[in-house]
């Protein structure tokens, strides 16, 4: 289904792909070449059936923009993306819960509403402008302690000098917080005013015991469903922070594919994107009824 | 969305008290005024803003990235166009293209999710067609569209809209069920009165709570998504002045000239905060305003991509579109107990 969509928006939609890649002055003579390398030479349906297959079989085409197999270009890519959404989401998925958890049981005091004000402020503002923010702040007019950019020698990890990571893991950290926060918190709120907590707390059991043992573990579902809905989201999200810092990830490949009118690295990229979306969609799902005994027993027919 | 507007839709059509209206109410309330305190100048700056300039935004005036001075107060750009003036001309076609999206997106969408709750014949053809829709990261479609037609302010338009569409009528489909089985509606269609007056003079007054905090979220998120692109350069291109693009073309010299990048960030900041903040403000006053309101919890209007993700409903997908009621996950927790 999304193969469809992706390969009909690339090659059908701007009526002629080899036209549209090299623009109005090209010369026939090059047309035609590019025509028969995009395999625009035969039906639509057929296209989309060659273009599918040999996508499957692991060949994703060569790049229009230096002829080296696309997959050669966006792997190295896909393992700095990785590394920035795992680090993100270690260090920001703990901020969260914690905070949801600190602003359910400080229900209606200054904390719950300055972290509710907060949240409301990070997450209305765009990611970029979050990360200029940031870069404005401690790497150029502020303080000057953090490189404004992710540059990574050829050849270098970017584990090589950890510094180049701290302003996009921050800003992914500030994009994922809010949210998840603001489901801990109302799952929480809700499940500290149960009849079993109020039980529990009657009984005399202490604070801590009846939030990790009671409460935490009732909240689950909510939570995990939101953080795996997060992940997902980032699937769209790096794009834009990764470009904003000159982060060699999948985002900033995507948005020089792009500039090069490079139809098969965006094909590649926007699949594997959107499948990760997917697969984290899906995953939310099967995670909720994973984590509640209720929904795993119950029938679902009412 | 899910979370958030549970307590909204849950209160959908419940009789409401008297006293002040929704709006009057929030305007009162701190969120409220502190976010029309931000929203109001960003908005006066866009429409007046080209009339006050000083010098024509693309006209050359001081060395590029030169510091403030009295005759460039906010400094030159990387050109060395003024900024000052470049940033009063370039908020305008941001809140157009992102009010026009906005709208057309909420109307298809709450007409959609209307139909589809109120007429259950076609609610699963429709609420199939919106999830296909909805299984694809709609950020990505919309790049890969601008990337391949080429920045057009209307495939802009077309495609936030579009983004829009499923998200807002899911929760307006779930507002409107719970309307429809209120007795006065029951009681309006037993009477036989068409459908189509029921629809106007029962439902909608109903079900505009949910559908003015909609409206709310998915301004911050269309304003969001337009200057997103225009970072990206899939906006509106040079010589054009646009705040998105400003921030791009000018961030090389943010250490000469931080104001270059400053102004226009701030302003986006701004109205994205205060809609969102204002719009918090109204989904409060819609609760308070009915006699489901101040019973429970407060939902918080978050936005951005959290529409985009809360939009998968897990538990919608698990009970199959059919028939079933739109639950949210606290509820579907209590229903399940």
């Amino acid at each position: 289904m999304v193969s469809v969509l992706v390969f009909a928006a690339t090659q059908l939609l701007p009526g002629d792909a080899a036209q549209a890649v090299l623009g109005k002055n090209a010369t026939p003579e090059a047309l035609a070449a590019l025509r028969e390398r995009l395999g625009l030479g035969v039906g639509p349906l057929q296209q989309y059936w060659l273009w599918l297959q040999s996508f499957l079989s692991g060949d994703a085409g060569d790049s229009l923009a230096n002829q080296q197999p696309v997959w050669a270009q966006v792997g190295p890519r896909i393992r700095n993306s990785l590394w920035l959404v795992c680090i993100s989401a270690v260090i920001g998925i703990p901020i969260a819960i914690a905070l949801g958890i600190w602003s359910a049981v400080r229900r209606d005091t200054i904390i719950d509403h300055s972290t509710a004000f907060l949240a409301l402020v990070a997450a209305a503002v765009p990611e970029f402008v979050i990360a200029i923010v940031l870069i404005l702040v401690f790497s150029t007019t502020v303080l000057h302690v953090l490189p404004p950019v992710s540059l990574v020698p050829p050849g270098g990890s970017i584990l090589d000098d950890p510094a180049i990571l701290v302003l996009p893991v921050a800003t992914l950290v500030i994009v994922i917080v809010p949210y998840v926060m603001r489901m801990t918190r109302s799952a929480m709120a809700e499940v500290l005013t149960s009849e079993y907590v109020e039980m529990a707390r009657l009984k005399g059991m202490s604070p801590a015991r009846i939030l990790m043992r009671h409460a935490f573990p009732n909240a689950l579902p909510p939570i995990v469903q939101a953080v795996a809905l997060n992940l997902a989201y980032l699937a769209g999200g790096i794009v834009v922070v990764e470009f904003v810092f000159g982060f060699p990830g999948v985002g900033q490949g995507l948005v020089h594919a792009i500039n090069a009118r490079d139809i098969p690295t965006i094909q590649l990229i926007i699949m594997l994107l959107a499948s990760v979306y997917i697969v984290l969609s899906i995953l939310a799902d099967v995670c909720v009824v994973l984590v509640t005994p209720r929904l795993r027993t119950s029938t679902w027919h009412h | 969305m899910a979370s958030l507007n549970a307590d909204l839709v849950a209160a959908s059509g419940q009789p409401r008290k008297a006293g002040r209206s929704v709006v009057a109410r929030a305007v009162r309330s701190p969120r409220g005024w502190i976010g029309i305190l931000l929203v109001l100048p960003v908005v006066l700056i866009a429409i007046l803003g080209p009339v006050v300039a000083p010098y024509d935004p693309a006209e050359f005036v001081a060395a590029p990235f030169a510091g403030s001075s009295g005759e460039v107060p906010l400094g030159a750009d990387f050109l060395g166009r003024d900024v000052l003036s470049r940033v009063l001309d370039g908020g305008r076609m941001l809140l157009i293209l992102a009010f026009a999206a906005t709208t057309a997106g909420v109307l298809i969408g709450t007409a959609l999710g209307m139909v589809a709750a109120y007429q259950p014949s076609t609610d699963d053809g429709i609420m199939r067609v919106l999830d296909v829709g909805m299984a694809f990261p709609q950020l990505l479609l919309a790049l890969l569209l601008l990337s391949i037609v080429g920045p057009k302010a209307w495939l802009i338009c077309l495609a936030v809209a579009a983004i829009h569409v499923p998200q807002v009528a899911r929760v307006i489909r779930a507002a409107t069920l719970r309307v429809v089985e209120q007795d006065y509606v029951k009681f309006a269609s037993s009477l036989g009165i068409a459908h189509r007056k029921i629809l106007a003079t029962e439902v909608i007054p109903n079900i505009m709570g949910p559908v003015m905090v909609e409206s709310g979220i998915r301004l911050t998120y269309s304003i969001g998504i337009i200057a997103s692109l225009a970072f990206l350069g899939l906006g509106l291109q040079p010589p054009t002045a646009d705040w998105g693009l400003m921030i791009n073309e000018n961030r090389i010299g943010m250490a000469q000239n931080p104001w270059a990048v400053v102004a226009p960030v701030a302003l986006i900041a701004a109205i994205t905060v205060g809609v969102n903040l204002f719009t918090d403000a109204v989904a409060q006053s819609v609760l308070d305003g009915t006699d489901a309101g101040g019973v429970d919890d407060v939902p918080e209007m978050m936005s951005r991509g959290v529409e985009e993700m809360s939009a998968e409903p897990s538990f919608y997908v698990i009970d199959g579109p059919a028939g079933e009621d739109f639950m949210s996950s606290a509820e579907s927790r209590k229903a399940t107990e």
